[in-house]
């Protein structure tokens, strides 16, 4: 990869699994599905997955609705933007709560130990309602469909979450969640186990109950237990995601904005990566204002120039003073992409423009497609087109 | 209680500073709350570091960041009562691991930290009095979520100590009479969509009073349909700086034309009243547009 004309085709080059990371609100759905676009018009099969609950990715690529199975996208609709489909796109929406009953399923060792399972109060609160599940079943479902290979590239949008990492810790945090040895044995006071353990164990179990009340820790238990024969199965998988992950074919795309929040998060989220040893693929940039470099200077007469050609020094005055503060908002953007850049050591940050027209169709997503596949060059010839 | 929620990268930090400016400048002792330890607001307030403690960013106007594990600390040794005891707690392996593995604690955690700030009579030793809480709540998605927490807590827990507390968080969530949930939207077309799914979820599903949606970042209308066409002559001239500034007078003009078309998509859409907020063409936002933001809410 050129340093001076960073190429996403490049750093996508062999990868079958693509996770678009960051923040919420920096356009992560559009990217990915921009993404997924350009590699099946390149002629792969490729499956976007989003956990979104708002239908965001849907609405982008013209479906009604996403289902937690895979549907293509027509390639008519490509054609009409301009796009020569020579693979296949296709599409999903998961269901956490589906996929993990799926899950529940497949790792249980009979029918009893499913139902166990899919009864129990517990499984069915946490499995659909509460934070967390989402990231869980988001890792879950792209270790399945990467493991069945029914497709070249995944691409993966990650979960709205406020904190890009609680998607990183999400199959550590599975295998802890269903590992309930520790809390199954407490519970039988009369175990070889809990007297090895110690006074002190009991101890903290009696003042557990005290807070907790004995009740939930005895459904808590039951919960654990009736996941007892799953435990080495779940183990087994949550390495298996571990090293899909880690695996030179997966690569994390950093997706970011342009202001001074988002790029502080897109360099704290780099740097987790890095820690844990995940593949770095690059970082975008979205809605970004790009300077019209050659002019400065030049813009210091500009209102009076600009009342000569328009004839009207009212409209020319406030021309000039947007044109200035427009300015100013394409040079917080580079210094803070600069920045972004020095952190993270990355050759190249694809900058994406800010376009005037809002993006949630497929001709605005075409558009953005258009930005990501070219080369440094070309976006800022292609952006020159543009405020 | 105010919670300010929404999709992410809507502002909904800027907003809940602006709310909480807006109460302290009327008065009112307020504390904004930030969750999921982003340190956002500190961010607002550059040479304040904001953590599990309060402090005062200015008159009448505090703020916190609610850690989990903190949170879990206090309560556990608000229930407990005896330090020695609770520090025995947190060494346990086995403490440890149910506190990490259970998922919803830390939501319920922060919550039932919340709750605790909202009272009167504050459980934690010289806590100050609060009469108003400001919540930067997470973003849409887990915000439906998060505010369901104590609701989910309260089922799973059918009896004993944790049902009583859950099930006492979720009727402060849901008393339409002291708690208010205010989102804010992006005028744009996914961002209109979301909320206004969003404000359904909250009011249908987790059965909260939905006071206020908040357009944020409103492009003005700089210029007029007949100027912006005496430009567009301009814009596609020669090159140089009347060109580009031809052209970004265009685009400044076609935003606020297509953002208050989503404007009206989102006064169809949503039930509460929609207020609007500009637009700040401000490098980087700090307090003092924040204040400028405040002088704006109503």
């Amino acid at each position: 990869m050129s340093p001076k004309s960073p190429r996403l085709s490049d750093a996508l080059e062999g990868k079958e699994v693509v996770i678009c990371a960051g923040s919420g609100g920096v356009g992560k759905t559009t990217t990915s599905a921009a993404i997924a676009t350009g590699l099946a018009a390149r002629g792969m099969k490729v499956c976007v997955l989003t956990i979104d609950p708002a239908k965001r990715l849907a609405d982008s690529l013209g479906l009604a609705e996403l289902g937690n199975d895979a549907r293509r996208v027509e390639p008519k609709l490509f054609e009409q933007q301009g796009i020569e489909m020579k693979g296949e796109l296709w599409a999903m929406m998961l269901d956490p709560k589906a996929t993990f009953d799926e899950l529940i399923a497949r790792q249980a060792p009979d029918e009893e130990s499913r139902d166990r399972v899919l009864e129990n109060p517990i499984y069915q609160q946490i499995s659909g309602a509460l934070a967390g599940s989402q990231e869980y079943m988001a890792m879950e479902k792209l270790f399945e469909l990467h493991t069945e290979g029914g497709y070249d590239v995944l691409v993966l949008d990650t979960p709205p979450s406020r904190n890009a990492l609680d998607f990183l810790e999400a199959p550590g945090r599975l295998t802890q969640f269903i590992e309930g040895k520790s809390l199954k044995v407490f519970m039988k006071p009369t175990g070889f186990a809990a007297k090895v353990a110690g006074r002190g164990a009991t101890v903290a179990l009696s003042v557990m109950k005290r807070i907790l009340g004995f009740d939930l820790i005895a459904d808590l238990a039951e919960f654990f237990n009736a996941f007892s024969g799953m435990v080495d199965g779940f183990q087994a998988r949550a390495k298996r995601v571990n090293k899909l992950l880690a695996s030179p074919t997966t690569c994390f795309l950093v997706v970011c904005g342009p202001q001074g929040e988002p790029i502080d998060e897109a360099v704290y989220f780099h740097r987790k990566l890095v820690e844990a040893k995940l593949p770095f693929g690059g970082v975008n940039v979205n809605k970004v204002h790009y300077p019209a470099e050659k002019l400065r200077g030049e813009a210091e007469d500009l209102p009076a120039v600009l009342a000569e050609k328009l004839g009207d020094e009212d409209l020319a005055r406030r021309v000039a003073a947007n044109f200035s503060d427009y300015q100013a908002l394409a040079e917080r953007d580079a210094r803070n992409i600069e920045h972004l850049a020095r952190e993270m050591r990355a050759t190249g940050v694809i900058r994406v423009p800010y376009l005037d027209e809002d993006v949630h169709d497929l001709a605005g997503l075409a558009q953005i497609n258009r930005y990501l596949f070219a080369t440094g060059e070309e976006r800022v010839a292609m952006a020159a087109g543009r405020a | 209680m105010v919670i300010v929620t929404g999709k992410g990268g809507v502002g909904k930090t800027t907003v809940s500073v602006a709310l909480g400016m807006r109460a302290a400048a009327e008065g009112k002792r307020t504390i904004v709350c930030e969750v999921a330890a982003q340190e956002n607001a500190s961010r607002m307030f550059e040479h304040t570091t904001v953590g599990f403690h309060e402090v005062e960013l200015e008159e009448n106007l505090w703020a916190i960041s609610i850690d989990p594990d903190e949170s879990m600390r206090e309560y556990v040794l608000l229930q407990l009562k005896v330090r020695a005891m609770r520090d025995m707690l947190f060494r346990s392996r086995i403490f440890n691991y149910l506190a990490a593995a259970t998922p919803g604690l830390k939501e319920l955690v922060t919550i039932g930290k919340i709750w605790e700030l909202a009272q009167l009579d504050r459980k934690v030793k010289s806590g100050r009095k609060y009469d108003l809480v400001i919540v930067d709540a997470p973003a849409t998605g887990h915000g439906v979520g998060f505010l369901q927490t104590p609701r989910t807590f309260a089922n799973i827990a059918r009896v004993g100590p944790i049902h009583s507390q859950a099930q006492t968080l979720d009727n402060f969530i849901t008393d339409h009479d002291n708690t208010g949930v205010a989102i804010v939207a992006l005028p744009e077309e996914m961002p209109v969509n979301e909320s206004a799914a969003l404000e359904h979820d909250l009011v249908e599903e987790v059965g909260v009073a939905v006071d206020r949606v908040y357009l944020n970042g409103l492009y003005p209308e700089r210029f007029s349909k007949d100027e912006a066409e005496s430009l567009s002559a301009l814009a596609a001239g020669e090159d140089g700086a009347p060109k580009a500034a031809a052209r970004a007078a265009l685009s400044e003009f076609g935003r606020a034309r297509s953002q208050r078309a989503q404007l009206a998509r989102l006064r169809r859409r949503a039930q509460a009243p929609v207020k609007t907020l500009p637009f700040l063409f401000e490098p980087d936002l700090g307090p003092e547009a924040a204040r400028r933001l405040s002088k704006r809410l109503t």
